[in-house]
């Protein structure tokens, strides 16, 4: 029998995710795949996985298993409790499942997404070179929900030693260092606008994006009428919608826009964001001349 | 032509008319096969832009630059565009009011449109949704004042200086005058390589097919 793991029970949003499937923006499919990354790819090293395979993002948690067949498994993310036939086994850390073992993952005290990772990776199959599934346009597997049986590769190496520091405490404020532009001018004073101001996690976030409430950004006078001709986006673009209020794009974001982008996180930040609760604290600390030439 | 930072690993090349963002695009994509422009991951045109997106590190930034010094955006290389014919049936809801709006009849707007060449500018919205250019001025038509909530798969609609059909039901806003013939190959297929039928670029006609209902 080909090796695989029954889902028994999901939380709010429980999706099969990798690395996404980027190079395919021209052609209108957005970039998707994990929103916590680096997660994922521990979650993979301690399943003894290429980094690339495919695991399963757990909103909330609330993800419960069973092995089919004997596997290797890691949870990471935020710290949570894991339990195995009942028995806590730890985050961060593999564990090995026999035939029939049953896997729960219980809820979050901070942060947003746990990450396992099976030992072979979930091999449903591909789309655009990806098994992620992109919630804005629906390429990828369907969301799982219980009875749900998935197909595991076959494993590539030995399950690794915990290799990196153990879980991170989502915190209630985030800092998040953003380049201004490609759309910044649009903006007054753009710098002191984003470094002056505080907003909050909005609960309409998504893993298109982190949508902020707080004050509105306010457009040069020049630009107050303008219409922006929809142009490509990249993730961790900061747009402003005509309301002023910041949307952070994250792995599911359309790929084009037509609202102006006032600045892009810094790629290593966005993890963070991924895991920001809504009621977080933003805070932006800008940085970079707007334009290029 | 201007070029806008876009975060630590991207450009926008900012245009000023759809035939410009057509030669950058040529450029930068000739570039890329003849390994110019290592560790560049997208290239995605729109109506005045193209955005370029490289992995970090690869210093992509300053060599599309120096691609576009030496370019010569007044003759594009041509690349090798697929030719796409879109087999269509006209009869969609929205035909009379382009029809009256052209000030032509029903049968004019139909020839119009499926005599015309068109070329891909740039797709969104949706996975496999191609804006594509090339429309006759009297079919140049603003989008219905207030956007239909259910588009059918497959309708072939007009707005400004566009014309497209819809890879799947969706909200919209286009004016509708046709719609893909049952033996049209879908315009979108994940699990098709390729899985978009239509990509920048790429030529397009669309072939009256007969009046087959669905």
């Amino acid at each position: 029998m080909r090796r695989a793991i029954t889902v028994l029970a999901t939380g709010p949003q429980t999706l099969i995710q990798d690395l996404g499937r980027p190079g395919s923006a021209h052609l209108g499919v957005p970039p998707s795949g994990a929103l916590d990354g680096p997660a994922l790819r521990l979650a993979n090293r301690l399943a003894g996985n290429p980094e690339h395979l495919a695991g399963i993002e757990a909103l909330l948690g609330g993800l419960r298993i069973r092995a089919e067949s004997s596997c290797t498994v890691a949870v990471t993310g935020p710290a949570v409790p894991v339990t195995v036939d009942g028995r806590a086994v730890g985050s961060h850390a593999p564990v090995h499942l026999r035939p029939g073992a049953e896997l729960e993952i219980g809820a979050p005290a901070t942060g947003l997404r746990c990450y396992l990772g099976i030992s072979g990776g979930v091999e449903v199959p591909a789309e655009l070179g990806s098994r992620a599934t992109d919630t804005l346009s629906g390429i990828g597997p369907e969301p799982l929900r219980p009875g749900d049986v998935l197909p595991l590769g076959n494993p590539a190496g030995p399950p690794t030693g915990a290799d990196e520091l153990a879980p991170v405490r989502a915190p209630d404020r985030l800092t998040v260092p953003v380049l201004l532009g490609p759309r910044a001018d649009w903006f007054d004073d753009p710098g002191a606008q984003l470094a002056g101001g505080e907003w909050t996690v909005s609960p309409q976030s998504n893993r298109v994006g982190v949508r902020l409430v707080g004050l509105p950004l306010r457009r040069a006078a020049r630009y107050a009428e303008t219409e922006l001709p929809s142009e490509g986006v990249v993730t961790g673009a900061v747009q402003v919608p005509a309301g002023g209020r910041p949307v952070i794009f994250l792995a599911d974001h359309p790929t084009t826009g037509g609202y102006p982008v006032i600045g892009v996180v810094r790629p290593d930040a966005l993890p963070a964001l991924g895991q920001a609760r809504p009621g977080t604290a933003i805070l932006f600390r800008p940085a970079g001349q707007y334009s290029d030439s | 032509m201007r070029l806008l930072r876009c975060g630590t690993d991207a450009v926008l090349v900012e245009l000023d008319t759809l035939g410009e963002v057509a030669a950058v695009r040529a450029a930068l994509a000739a570039a890329a096969g003849r390994g110019e422009l290592p560790g560049l991951v997208e290239l995605v045109p729109a109506a005045r832009t193209v955005l370029a997106c490289f992995e970090p590190g690869t210093g992509g930034r300053q060599r599309l630059r120096a691609v576009l010094d030496h370019a010569d955006l007044e003759h594009p290389p041509a690349g090798a565009p697929r030719r796409v014919v879109l087999p269509a049936v006209y009869d969609g809801p929205d035909l009379d009011l382009v029809a009256r709006t052209a000030g032509v009849g029903p049968g004019e707007v139909v020839r119009l449109h499926s005599e015309a060449d068109y070329t891909v500018a740039f797709c969104g919205f949706a996975p496999g949704f191609g804006y594509l250019s090339g429309l006759p001025e009297p079919l140049r038509q603003a989008r219905l004042d207030s956007p239909r909530e259910r588009v059918p798969a497959g309708a072939i609609g007009v707005a400004g200086e566009f014309t497209g059909a819809y890879p799947r039901s969706s909200p919209g806003g286009w004016r509708l005058i046709a719609r893909l013939a049952d033996t049209a190959e879908p315009l979108f297929d994940p699990l098709r390589d390729p899985a978009a039928l239509l990509a920048p670029g790429d030529l397009v006609r669309f072939e009256v097919a007969g009046g087959n209902t669905s």
